[in-house]
């Protein structure tokens, strides 16, 4: 029963005993997770979940951007290199430690976030991505050629550490990780069913309706693109210490692609959606790099590549592989794994009819 | 009041606004007020010389010919457009110049004539976003609402209460929680109805609020705008073309064509006026117009 009985329910996380049972069931998962993955799977999968984390929360903020708000931007990987740079210059080069270096990072992402909102005041769709595109693309040259951030040789993130805890190996890393990537989900949560949600929303479904409700444009398009980068910023400052060692040319294009890719896939507008998409793409993403190790599928490609490919027709053909599944995706369920979720939600209500 | 003869309205703009002021100033300080007002695009007039003065409480039409200028007349009190000359007051405040955030805090709410509802939002998303003005949760607040006692929490919940009565007003509980894009067309006009409400305004503009609507959800929405002009004391500007309900419901009509007042006063002396007859409601019907 979905009968409400009073006005915080509406907006409550934790309408019915069985919300609050799969919650727990959630958290208690994650945090045996490692131990079963140590135990009966590869210590590598740690690695992977860690990765997983760390885009949801990107996906998470993105998704605030473009599908609460309506702005597309494909620069977030500019964002993320500013994250991850400022949270290793910080510590290494000023000698901070780690969670003010982390929170400064994210901070000095969304102001960057601020800037790159202002000229989105007046831009709109493909314009727009342009822009953002721009943005993206001029981060990591800049980086790239200041000696400062290790220039083209990129810089080694030291080590990990917060009051007593040293978080040196994967499965210790997880758990900081997953806390936060909880604890933004929660917050991201949160906010679109709120006040400045709420405005994020309106902004994108009817900015002049919205502006004569009295909604700011200029400041909440602003801060959407503010909070979206301080969580791109966060989630890059994690992502240093999973890889050890930073250079510009992780930062491309096709990282910020991959990035809106998470949240189309996913479903636009929905938390369930970006948390869904990252977790798809992150693991096709890592899982295909090794496509030619893959049972069946690599050894038919192997085949196909000897009596079709050039010689190099093989290496990059997870791209092949990738594109098809979001392809499929989107063309079957253009809400995405979302729209999927909601599909399946509704069949299983009236199951036996 | 002696019923002013159509030559005495037919002379209205500049010289009006002179002439009505100081006479009004003994019953009434000037709740809205309009004067002068020219809106140029490029080399085309879309307003020019427009001015009339809207008592507290009141109804307020504007008709005229599609294309004559109504809706470019919400656009600039709203702050949409930037007029190019003339004054726009409210309540003895300058509206002109000011960003449409800063007029729907003054009070001053609005409908669409496409409906522009927040689609994806459901009924009560989109009538909470009316509120916005009177909420201070912030992006922390908001973002690190930990249960119903929190600043958030508490302030959702006054909120959603004040909602629950235009709810109740305009007798919509059944579709409360349904997306606003999966309602009928005359559904969702009250809908914006109700969000223009949830601002809690003191002058209501109603860009044709019965466009599209059958006989019967007019005659519902005739009844609503005279409730919410009687119960909450809201003064009310309107557009609409249906004549029977605007000679039905207003106190005050403005004719504008091409941009230019033709006049203003009273249903009946709108009625009868030959500029109107000839320009809005065409020379061979005016008979059955009047009536």
């Amino acid at each position: 029963m979905d009968m409400k009985r009073d006005y915080y329910e509406d907006v409550a996380i934790f309408t019915s005993r069985w919300i609050i049972f799969w919650f727990c069931a959630l958290i208690l998962g994650l945090a045996l997770f490692p131990f079963i993955a140590d135990k009966f799977l590869k210590t590598y999968y740690v690695y992977v979940a860690n990765c997983i984390a760390v885009n949801i929360i990107v996906a998470m903020g993105l998704n605030l951007l473009v599908g609460y708000t309506g702005q597309i931007s494909l620069g977030h990987a500019g964002f993320f290199a500013i994250g991850a740079y400022a949270t290793i210059v910080f510590m290494a080069k000023l000698g901070l430690p780690f969670v003010v270096s982390l929170f400064l990072a994210a901070s000095l992402s969304a102001l960057f976030g601020f800037l790159l909102g202002l000229p989105a005041l007046r831009l709109e769709g493909p314009y727009l991505s342009i822009a953002t595109l721009g943005f993206g693309l001029t981060v990591t040259q800049i980086i790239g050629r200041v000696e400062y951030f290790g220039g083209r040789q990129g810089l080694h993130a030291p080590e990990l550490v917060i009051g007593p805890l040293h978080l040196d190996s994967d499965i210790s890393r997880y758990y900081l990780f997953v806390l936060i990537a909880v604890l933004v989900c929660l917050f991201a949560r949160n906010l679109v069913k709120t006040k400045v949600g709420r405005a994020f929303i309106a902004i994108r479904d009817a900015d002049i309706a919205a502006e004569t409700m009295g909604v700011n444009l200029t400041l909440y398009k602003t801060l959407a693109f503010a909070v979206s980068a301080f969580l791109a910023g966060l989630a890059g400052g994690l992502y240093a210490f999973i890889l050890g060692y930073i250079e510009p040319e992780i930062f491309n294009m096709l990282m910020s692609i991959m990035f809106l890719a998470m949240v189309v896939v996913g479903g636009l507008g929905s938390i369930f959606g970006a948390i869904a998409g990252a977790v798809l793409l992150t693991w096709l993403d890592l899982t295909l790099r090794n496509i030619l190790e893959v049972p069946f599928l690599g050894e038919w490609l192997k085949v196909m590549s000897r009596s079709w490919f050039s010689i190099t027709g093989v290496s990059n053909i997870q791209y092949i592989v990738f594109g098809s599944i979001m392809v499929l995706i989107m063309m079957f369920e253009p809400l995405g794994i979302y729209g999927l979720w909601l599909r399946m939600k509704k069949y299983w209500k009236t199951w036996p009819f | 009041m002696v019923p002013a003869s159509g030559r005495k309205n037919q002379d209205i703009g500049k010289a009006r606004g002179r002439r009505v002021a100081p006479a009004s100033k003994g019953w009434c300080m000037a709740f809205f007020r309009v004067e002068d007002l020219s809106m140029w695009f490029g080399g085309l007039a879309a307003l020019e010389g427009v001015g009339f003065e809207i008592e507290k409480g009141s109804i307020f039409s504007v008709i005229g010919p599609n294309g004559a200028g109504k809706t470019t007349l919400f656009n600039c009190i709203n702050g949409i457009y930037k007029p190019s000359g003339g004054s726009i007051r409210f309540k003895d405040q300058e509206l002109v110049g000011k960003k449409p955030d800063k007029v729907a805090r003054m009070g001053i709410a609005r409908t669409f004539q496409n409906i522009e509802l927040f689609t994806h939002m459901s009924l009560m998303e989109n009538l909470m976003l009316g509120r916005h003005v009177f909420m201070k949760t912030g992006l922390f607040r908001g973002g690190f609402m930990w249960g119903r006692r929190s600043y958030a929490g508490r302030e959702e919940q006054i909120h959603r209460k004040k909602v629950e009565e235009i709810i109740d007003l305009l007798e919509l509980q059944g579709v409360r929680d349904y997306p606003v894009g999966m309602l009928p067309y005359g559904t969702q006009k009250l809908v914006e109805l109700g969000r223009a409400l949830a601002l809690e305004p003191e002058l209501l503009l109603l860009d044709e609020p019965c466009a599209g609507m059958n006989s019967e959800e007019k005659q519902d929405m005739i009844f609503w705008i005279k409730d919410i002009q009687d119960e909450l004391g809201v003064t009310i500007l309107l557009i609409e073309h249906d004549m029977a309900m605007v000679m039905d419901i207003s106190d005050r009509i403005l004719v504008i064509n091409f941009g230019r007042p033709i006049t203003e006063g009273t249903p009946a002396q709108v009625q009868i006026h030959p500029e109107v007859l000839t320009a809005y409601l065409g020379e061979e019907e005016s008979d059955e117009c009047a009536a």
